[in-house]
């Protein structure tokens, strides 16, 4: 029998408040993350059950217990607030995923202040635009990342301390910290910053179409809808080992690579080594791994290994798989349910709403290539493209939206309150944040398009957006043309997402070059390099196409819809805005 | 001619995936991708040097992160297309 039992009894009655049942929480307890990740979890007797078994490049492995989880973060905790950091404060996380970042989230988080990871591969600018955006104080990375921080940190006024987690002492520049936590003093005993449900707690930047990345703030209150969805959709037990393969850069690492499986008191696994099939078969043989939460991506790379490789491997540990970062083809779940004997089960959500939102649950039918149904205490909807009201029509394609007020939403767009409004249909052009995430009137449009049939079951279309989703990471085409036209060959640019098998889009661009450059083999490369290392990998173009012109408004604006759907081999559209040649 | 390449493919490779100041020493056998000097993302800014620099076609299904693990790994596919 799974944790959520029957999908339809759970609907009829559901509340929030059996996260709280779950979790075995009760009012009057501090509402904290990383206490009730650590501390908590020791106070209910598992100080010694393992927490975290992490491994590395070269086969390097550590194993943490609750109480290592418990102690150490209370070194970071004292750290910081030795360091003169206050509550509120925004204090970014820049490493790989090694322990010292799962460790360092939970510390951040019990002294009051706002944990931002940021994703280990972010090119400087890239890193740039975020912690501008967040005012961030403290910012802990490793000896192989602080040279990117370091090309920066003149231009980030807010920035006081940088502090190195990891690696050599030795080549440290003056200012800079070393901090070791498994090294220093252990601290016993912390004073936990007695955090409220809307406490910040978390800060996730996302693209968008237009404009720099959006930092979504969210609260501790974010835990309910985490650890339910956590108990019910992933089905975690008490004796499960579960690995979530997701980098806490992104929020699925946070919401159910550290947040949902700690605050329940599971053992998870880290892999912090490059992606290859074989390494990936071996870590679950290995850890006997039972539930194993992963991406699309992934799941195509490993079916391009195929069956054989599998068969080389004893994967039958497994018990529970699912998949989240961008639509699980039907192949794929009809694939897995060969080959590992269990069908991936996809699921819907995003950086915004903090938690599942649309899935498949265990015992459920599975229709191969759905999203599934919305989860207890979610009320979804697909809003008409165009009037913006719910369709009642089966088969009709329109907005993924949902009916505010769940736990784990997102609270604000930092610094960006218009946005935020934006985001609600149905918004008063004064509603300000705190209303709008509470009023039950209005419809949170997610930017996906969708349709459900006649069983309830939602089917994904795709974006309603420019911004491109490339292996379950959404990468801005802004960013992208902003970091172009720096490049001293490029005159313009537009950046699309191509339709890739394996990571779904790709990122293709479209230039135009200034005088006295011509296209070629070097030039390509060179563009493909100096996006790869200002803004991330998954930013790179992995096509270039030179353009004599680009097509654009009569405004000025390049036409992006244009190219995309010459690219993807749809209608136009509407061109009456399309310059004249 | 093998040995050029190879020596062409380590100084792209040590060029664009490593610092000055990293502490990593990288030859013809150093693991790339499984060690993460090289992530999967940043493989297909490999793959289109490869392609133009030694005039071969590498297929996706070919370019596999355990192909593209070594110097030597890589030199190997290439020389495969290349014949």
């Amino acid at each position: 029998m799974s944790n959520i039992g029957s999908y339809e009894k759970r609907r009829e009655n559901f509340s929030w408040d059996i996260a709280k049942e779950v979790l075995g929480w009760k009012e009057g307890e501090i509402l904290n993350i990383g206490a009730m990740c650590s501390d908590r979890i020791c106070a209910q007797g598992k100080s010694d059950k393992k927490a975290l078994i992490w491994q590395g490049f070269g086969g390097k492995q550590k194993t943490y217990t609750f109480n290592d989880l418990r102690v150490l973060s209370n070194g970071y905790a004292k750290f910081l607030k030795d360091l003169g950091v206050e509550p509120g404060e925004k204090v970014c996380l820049f490493m790989d995923k090694i322990p010292e970042l799962y460790i360092s989230f939970l510390g951040v988080l019990k002294m009051g202040a706002v944990a931002q990871p940021l994703f280990s591969a972010f090119g400087d600018e890239s890193l740039e635009v975020r912690l501008l955006s967040a005012d961030t104080k403290v910012i802990f990375t490793t000896r192989k990342h602080v040279k990117k921080v370091r090309k920066i940190q003149d231009r980030l006024p807010a920035l006081e301390k940088i502090v190195v987690v990891e690696g050599n002492p030795d080549k440290l520049k003056e200012g800079e910290i070393f901090f070791q936590v498994e090294e220093a003093p252990p601290v016993e005993e912390f004073d936990v910053f007695e955090s409220g449900p809307e406490t910040p707690s978390v800060l996730h930047y996302t693209s968008g179409t237009t404009g720099q990345p959006k930092g979504a703030q969210h609260a501790h209150a974010s835990v309910w809808g985490q650890a339910l969805t956590t108990s019910w959709v992933l089905d975690l037990n008490d004796d499960d080992i579960y690995w979530c393969t997701a980098d806490p850069g992104w929020v699925t690492g946070t919401s159910y690579g550290i947040i949902g499986p700690w605050s329940l008191g599971a053992t998870q696994c880290v892999l912090d080594s490059g992606f290859t099939s074989a390494a990936w078969y071996n870590f679950i043989q290995d850890n006997k791994i039972t539930v194993w939460y992963s991406a699309p991506t992934a799941i195509r790379s490993l079916m391009r290994d195929g069956e054989g490789l599998v068969k080389q491997f004893d994967l039958s540990s497994l018990r529970h798989l699912a998949s989240v970062g961008e639509p699980l083809n039907a192949e794929a779940v009809i694939w897995s349910e060969k080959v590992y004997g269990l069908p991936f089960l996809d699921t819907f959500w995003q950086t915004e709403t903090g938690s599942m939102m649309i899935t498949n649950f265990p015992g459920m039918k599975i229709k191969p290539g759905s999203m599934g149904k919305p989860f207890p205490g979610i009320v979804a909807g697909i809003l008409d493209l165009k009037t913006h009201k719910p369709v009642t029509e089966p088969g009709t394609v329109g907005l993924i939206a949902f009916r505010p007020g769940w736990p784990s939403m997102f609270r604000e767009y930092v610094k960006k309150p218009d946005i935020y409004r934006s985001k609600f249909v149905g918004a008063a052009d004064d509603a300000q944040p705190a209303e709008l995430r509470t009023d039950e009137s209005l419809w949170y449009v997610s930017g996906d398009r969708a349709s459900f049939d006649k069983d309830g079951y939602y089917w994904f279309v795709g974006r309603d957006d420019d911004v491109i989703n490339t292996g379950g990471h959404l990468v801005g085409p802004f960013e992208i043309e902003s970091a172009l036209v720096e490049h001293e060959a490029i005159a313009e640019a537009a950046a699309i997402g191509k339709p890739d098998e394996v990571n779904m889009e790709v990122v293709k661009v479209f230039i135009t070059l200034n005088p006295g450059y011509e296209p070629s083999d070097d030039l390509e490369l060179n563009i493909m390099n100096f996006i790869r290392k200002r803004l991330s990998p998954l930013a790179m173009p992995q096509e270039i196409e030179y353009s004599e012109k680009l097509p654009k408004t009569r405004s000025g604006k390049i036409l992006r819809r244009y190219l995309k759907a010459l690219e993807w081999g749809e209608e136009v559209g509407d061109l009456s805005t399309l310059e004249d040649d | 001619m093998a040995d050029e390449m190879k020596d062409m493919v380590l100084e792209y490779v040590i060029d664009e995936y490593v610092d000055e100041d990293d502490d990593i020493e990288v030859d013809f056998d150093t693991p790339l991708i499984s060690s993460g000097i090289v992530d999967s993302f940043s493989m297909v800014s490999l793959k289109v040097f490869l392609e133009k620099k030694c005039h071969v076609s590498l297929p996706d299904k070919e370019a596999t992160p355990e192909a593209f693990d070594t110097v030597n790994k890589i030199c190997e596919l290439v020389r495969r297309f290349q014949d």
